[in-house]
């Protein structure tokens, strides 16, 4: 049991860590509800005839694309500690050689789980009404976590390449805005060129934004893209977490 | 008398190049180590491989006992680290910092508290214990490096270039506290870049050089092959400095270093300065500067290896006598 109580002392800190970080805090807060709240009065009328009938489709994406961008500090903390040497200051106590990342990865999902929370009670306040039930929206929370876990390793391996903290903010933001808008998140994938389509049907961000539309919305077919978004979040896992070890232990061997 | 420490043959590869080639070391029980040598030497890489953070390539090392590289986890038990690449995390409170250690090292909540409240007393932090750690200044920041290696009440300790950036007074602070740990019986392995250091602090010193050991005894014996001091002159005319070096040489009797107007040399007499103001006077050489220093790292590398080491050595300005 140690070592759980290690990664759970390891999580407190990078949850501590929150308080003093403002431009982290206000991605975890104001930032969310920034983008829905733009998304809903800029694009609602366009896209949906009114922000009204958009909340329902535009709640569930920006949750995903939320869901993305705060998976980049899971890179930029494990920057930050093998900058400052605090990560070898873990490394050299008697704690399992995962317990750091671990922990790190345990309060990314708290953090994931206060956002989409905070995101859910903003909408519930917009007039987000929910269509299915409270298993249904569990089971949306809980695939979108999962997918997060997944991701994280991705952020991992940016964290242990970049030089420093700064690097990993640049590249993960770049990384993510194309993949994030070239989605069916925030808009209907029929009203895009054909040629554009595939693309966008194939990004897990669209069949993570479809299947949890799906679980709370009731507008079709959950069990599809949640299997799907389940496929690509092992494979993102199964890819990116080995290599990511390797990368990190390649790092600690050059002194 | 029991080794806490016993490195042999310790290498240590990074790509082409040997950062440490061949290392031997013996620290015995609650005696302090003083690994001295300019930056590049292999100083901080000898104290990565004994601390679990860095595989060998070749040799053995054991800290209390253990293995480093098949035994890591016992000796992580038994270390403390402090260097500038052990830290602590700045956007924590100092007392977090070692709340966080102290739950690490497996202390329940309630203890964890407390073994970090006192600490906090121990190194004068209580009051900065609520800030963050990036509000601290070096020494206080050091102060709490050294704090949090020491939260797990550790046999042997690794203080790497403990002092350096530190103004005078926060070294003498944290040389105060490394004495109290070696009279508490802790080992202690430093490294630095000052024989001044490790001369007040170490019971035995190794010369790290290019990763190698060049030379190692008691700070008395080294001082004994090196001179305990250096004996500097500033002539008014650089054209007269070789003239002078030739009879400070002739009065140190070790050959003196010229650097344009400035003339160097190890001594082991401080009443040999009069003698040398007095000859060089009847030599008609004006002299602007002279005094003594304490020997820097230089001069030990000039005498251990006929060329100079460490361009950071420091002048000690308390023995200035000029």
């Amino acid at each position: 049991m140690n070592a759980i109580d290690q990664t759970l002392a390891l999580a407190w800190r990078s949850l501590v860590q929150v308080r003093r970080n403002p431009w982290e805090l206000g991605d975890y807060s104001i930032q969310p509800i920034l983008f829905l709240v733009l998304f809903l009065f800029v694009f609602g009328g366009a896209i949906a005839g009114s922000p009204e009938n958009y909340l329902a489709f535009v709640l569930p994406g920006v949750i995903v694309m939320n869901m993305l961008f705060v998976t980049v500090y899971v890179g930029h903390g494990l920057n930050t500690d093998l900058t400052r040497g605090v990560f070898d200051r873990f490394r050299a106590l008697p704690i399992p050689r995962w317990a750091p990342l671990a922990g790190r990865i345990l309060a990314d999902v708290v953090k994931q789980l206060l956002c989409i929370a905070l995101l859910l009670i903003v909408g519930f306040l917009l007039g987000f009404r929910l269509e299915t039930s409270w298993a249904h929206l569990l089971a949306m929370v809980a695939l979108v976590l999962s997918f997060a876990v997944a991701f994280s390793w991705v952020m991992v391996l940016v964290g242990v390449i970049a030089r420093d903290p700064e690097h990993v903010q640049l590249f993960g933001f770049t990384a993510l805005f194309p993949v994030t808008f070239v989605s069916s998140a925030f808009v209907p994938v029929d009203t895009m060129p054909t040629w554009l389509q595939g693309f966008v049907q194939a990004n897990p961000v669209s069949l993570l934004a479809e299947a949890a539309r799906a679980l709370m919305n009731a507008d079709g077919p959950a069990l599809q893209p949640a299997l799907w978004s389940l496929a690509w979040a092992l494979g993102i896992a199964g890819v990116f977490a080995p290599l990511s070890v390797y990368a990190l232990n390649r790092r600690l061997a050059r002194g | 008398m029991d080794n806490a420490i016993e490195v042999q043959g310790l290498v240590r590869d990074f790509a082409a190049t040997r950062a440490v080639d061949g290392v031997d070391l013996r620290v015995p029980t609650g005696q302090v180590l003083g690994l001295l040598g300019p930056n590049g030497a292999g100083k901080t890489t000898v104290v990565r491989m004994l601390a679990t953070l860095l595989a060998p390539t070749a040799g053995t090392a054991r800290v209390g006992g253990f293995d480093v590289a098949r035994e890591a986890a016992r000796v992580r038990e038994i270390i403390g680290l402090t260097g500038q690449y052990a830290s602590v995390d700045e956007k924590l409170t100092g007392r977090e910092n070692l709340i966080l250690i102290a739950r690490l090292l497996g202390l329940k909540r309630a203890d964890a508290r407390a073994r970090a409240d006192a600490l906090l007393a121990d190194f004068s932090l209580q009051e900065a214990g609520r800030r963050p750690a990036q509000t601290y200044s070096g020494g206080m920041r050091r102060r709490l490096d050294l704090a949090a290696s020491l939260v797990g009440r550790p046999r042997i300790l690794f203080l790497d270039e403990p002092s350096t950036g530190l103004d005078p007074r926060a070294r003498r602070d944290l040389w105060e506290r490394v004495r109290q740990l070696q009279a508490a019986g802790t080992t202690v392995l430093l490294t630095t870049q000052y024989l001044e250091e490790a001369d007040a602090l170490a019971d035995s010193i190794v010369v790290l050089d290019q990763g190698r050991v060049i030379a190692e005894g008691t700070a008395a014996e080294l001082k004994a092959r090196v001179g305990a001091r250096s004996l500097y002159v500033t002539v008014a005319d650089p054209a007269t400095s070789d003239r002078a070096a030739g009879i400070v040489t002739g009065l140190a009797g070790r050959p003196a270093q010229v650097e344009g107007a400035q003339i160097s040399a190890p001594v082991q007499d401080a009443g040999l300065l009069p003698a040398v103001l007095r000859r060089l006077d009847d030599a008609g050489i004006e002299v602007v500067d002279l005094g003594l220093r304490g020997a820097s790292l230089d001069d030990v590398f000039l005498s251990l290896t006929g060329r100079s080491g460490a361009g950071h050595a420091e002048p000690d300005a308390g023995e200035d006598a000029a």
